[in-house]
């Protein structure tokens, strides 16, 4: 219990604390929505998580909370039905589900945040793909190193 | 229908929750012209997550300064020679900006010009951001106690940075330029071109609304154009630093941000501006055009001054004005109930004969040929005044004035060449045109 809320906050945290010019194209909200919904392997369980973590994120951001609500709940449902059939252990796997639901969240984001919300977003794809690999790259020892909490509780 | 809910029920709550939010969305958009009704919920997120962020940004910055103010300071001694050199060169630069800022002003009360003027600002330390990617935002650790409120600009002494966008009791939370959601009106240094700036997903700045057919160079500074009602007039956006032709008649103008917006530590709030008009000239009374013109004109030598002593040289009377010189840099001595009331043709030819002769001395460069500053701020016994990196400092030499040898043997500075300004001189009653 503490783990499952501890973290969620302290990526939050780490969010809004650290340097903007080296730590901005990560999304470490995402990353924790993404491991918590694998570890659980229950949708339902997993579209809350996400849907907490987004709604906070979204509290501390310029735009109209829910945005990354939407975007993370989504997110959420997709990881742990994934979890729930697949084998995410790998660390390559782990690289290609970070990378793809990287991509799922920016692209319901940018679809909330344009057809609703009418910010004017551009896409990158450029950007995006690197920012999810790199995403892709910081899970992958973000999730070693929560497995560890994992197998303690 | 039970069956069904039951076997899909995971979506089902997927659908759910998803319309719960969509809802909740709708609204705050609905609503987003009146209040803020989300108002209550950021405030309990922002106070969860700022003070911390605070105490933690307090200590690394102690532990920063202790570091540097205590054990590392190598490179000090060098560096403070280094600006101290820069401080010698910028008190020549202030010269000539005070000569041109006192010409601005002159012109703005000619024309009533309002202008806005920063009266006071609260100096902020940047706390965190937003935690996002997609927005550029960042939080202030000063909010409604201090005086903030919303739409107030963020500037730094490099340049602007951004807007509060919300405020809370203790912090606030500033959009910077980079947002793409930002918008700042803006005007090319140059070439005067009005357009928008606008932030990128990339974090980049792109000005937009300036047709193709305009010339745009890299390297023209921008600066805010005050049409925003956000940011006072003059305060500098950025450069201009890649251009290339854009969608449909519109050129593709990348802007490089004057502040560095991704190493913001302090900022300063402006949290009170006020539009006022120019002052008036030093002379108490309003100038014509006229009058300004025909005090940076090229003047004919006095012929008085020379008649007065026959058996000196030219030189040695150009000499004692050279010896006034400083004086006549420090302190206008044009007349301005001379008002000579000619037309601009005549104007360039002669000057009023109330212009006194130490006017003679004005350079033929239009920037510095009508000095107001006072003799305060002119930096004495340096001799650097005389001579700019662009040929617009004063002729007249303080040290000259120190020296009569020097200043006996010194040519006669009288005019060089007719400034080149003057074609197109400001409109006034006499001379509308």
């Amino acid at each position: 219990m503490p783990v499952t809320i501890g973290v969620p906050l302290i990526a939050l945290f780490l969010q809004a604390f650290l340097p903007r010019r080296i730590f901005s194209i990560f999304d470490l909200p995402l990353l924790v929505t993404i491991f918590f919904a694998m570890a659980r392997r229950n949708p339902v369980s997993g579209l809350f998580t996400g849907a907490a973590i987004g709604l906070a994120q979204d509290m501390l951001g310029p735009y109209p909370i829910g945005i990354y609500g939407i975007a993370k709940t989504i997110v959420g449902y997709g990881a742990s039905s994934l979890g729930a059939k697949l084998d995410v252990e790998n660390a390559g796997a782990r690289l290609l589900v970070t990378l793809g639901f990287y991509l799922l969240h920016q692209a319901v984001f940018f679809t909330v945040a344009r057809g609703m919300v009418n910010l004017t977003l551009n896409w990158s794809w450029s950007h995006g793909i690197l920012a999810g690999l790199a995403n892709g790259i910081v899970g992958m020892v973000l999730y070693f190193v929560l497995d560890k909490f994992k197998q303690r509780t | 229908m039970e069956s069904v809910l039951g076997r899909y029920r995971n979506l089902t709550i997927l659908v759910g929750v998803l319309f719960l939010q969509v809802l909740g969305l709708a609204v705050q958009v609905k609503r987003s012209a009146d209040v803020e009704h989300t108002r209550l919920i950021r405030i309990w997120a922002v106070d969860a997550i700022t003070p911390l962020e605070g105490l933690l940004v307090r200590a690394q910055n102690e532990g920063k300064d202790l570091w540097h103010n205590y054990f590392f300071l190598r490179g000090v001694r060098a560096e403070n020679r280094q600006l101290k050199q820069q401080i010698e060169e910028m008190r020549l630069q202030q010269v000539r900006l005070s000569e041109d800022a006192a010409q601005a002003r002159r012109l703005q009360s000619l024309l009533a010009f309002k202008e806005q003027v920063v009266m006071n600002t609260v100096p902020a330390q940047v706390i965190g951001s937003s935690g996002s990617d997609l927005s550029r935002s960042i939080y202030i650790d000063k909010g409604s106690n201090q005086g903030i409120a919303q739409d107030m600009a963020v500037i730094t002494a490099g340049g602007i940075v951004g807007k509060v966008l919300r405020v809370y009791p203790s912090t606030s939370l500033v959009l910077m330029i980079n947002d793409q959601s930002s918008g700042v009106g803006v005007l090319l240094e140059k070439s005067r071109l009005q357009g928008v700036l606008r932030g990128t997903s990339d974090g980049e700045l792109v000005l937009e609304r300036v047709m193709s057919d305009e010339q745009v160079a890299p390297g023209e500074a921008v600066l805010s154009s005050g049409g925003d009602q956000i940011f006072p007039k003059g305060f500098p956006v950025g450069v201009v630093s890649k251009v290339s032709p854009g969608k449909e008649l519109f050129l593709n103008i990348k802007v490089h941000a004057a502040a560095d917006l991704s190493r913001l530590e302090e900022v300063l709030v402006v949290t009170e501006k006020q539009e006022r008009e120019a002052p008036v000239a030093e002379n108490g009374g309003k100038m014509r055009a006229a009058d300004i013109l025909a005090q940076r004109l090229p003047s004919v030598p006095d012929k008085t001054a020379a008649v007065a002593a026959p058996g000196k040289p030219v030189a040695k009377s150009a000499g004692s004005l050279a010896a006034q010189g400083a004086a006549a840099i420090a302190k206008p001595q044009f007349s301005g109930s001379s008002k000579p009331a000619m037309g601009i043709g005549t104007a360039v030819g002669t000057r009023p004969p109330s212009r006194p002769a130490p006017a003679k001395l004005a350079p033929a460069n239009t920037t510095s040929a009508s000095p107001v500053v006072d003799s305060g701020a002119i930096p004495t016994g340096s001799g650097s005044v005389t001579a700019g990196p662009d040929g617009t400092a004063p002729s007249a030499e303080p040290n000259s004035a120190s020296d009569p040898a020097k200043s006996a043997t010194k040519p006669a500075p009288v005019p060089v060449k007719p400034p080149t300004t003057q074609s197109n001189p400001p409109a006034t009653e006499d001379n509308p045109h």
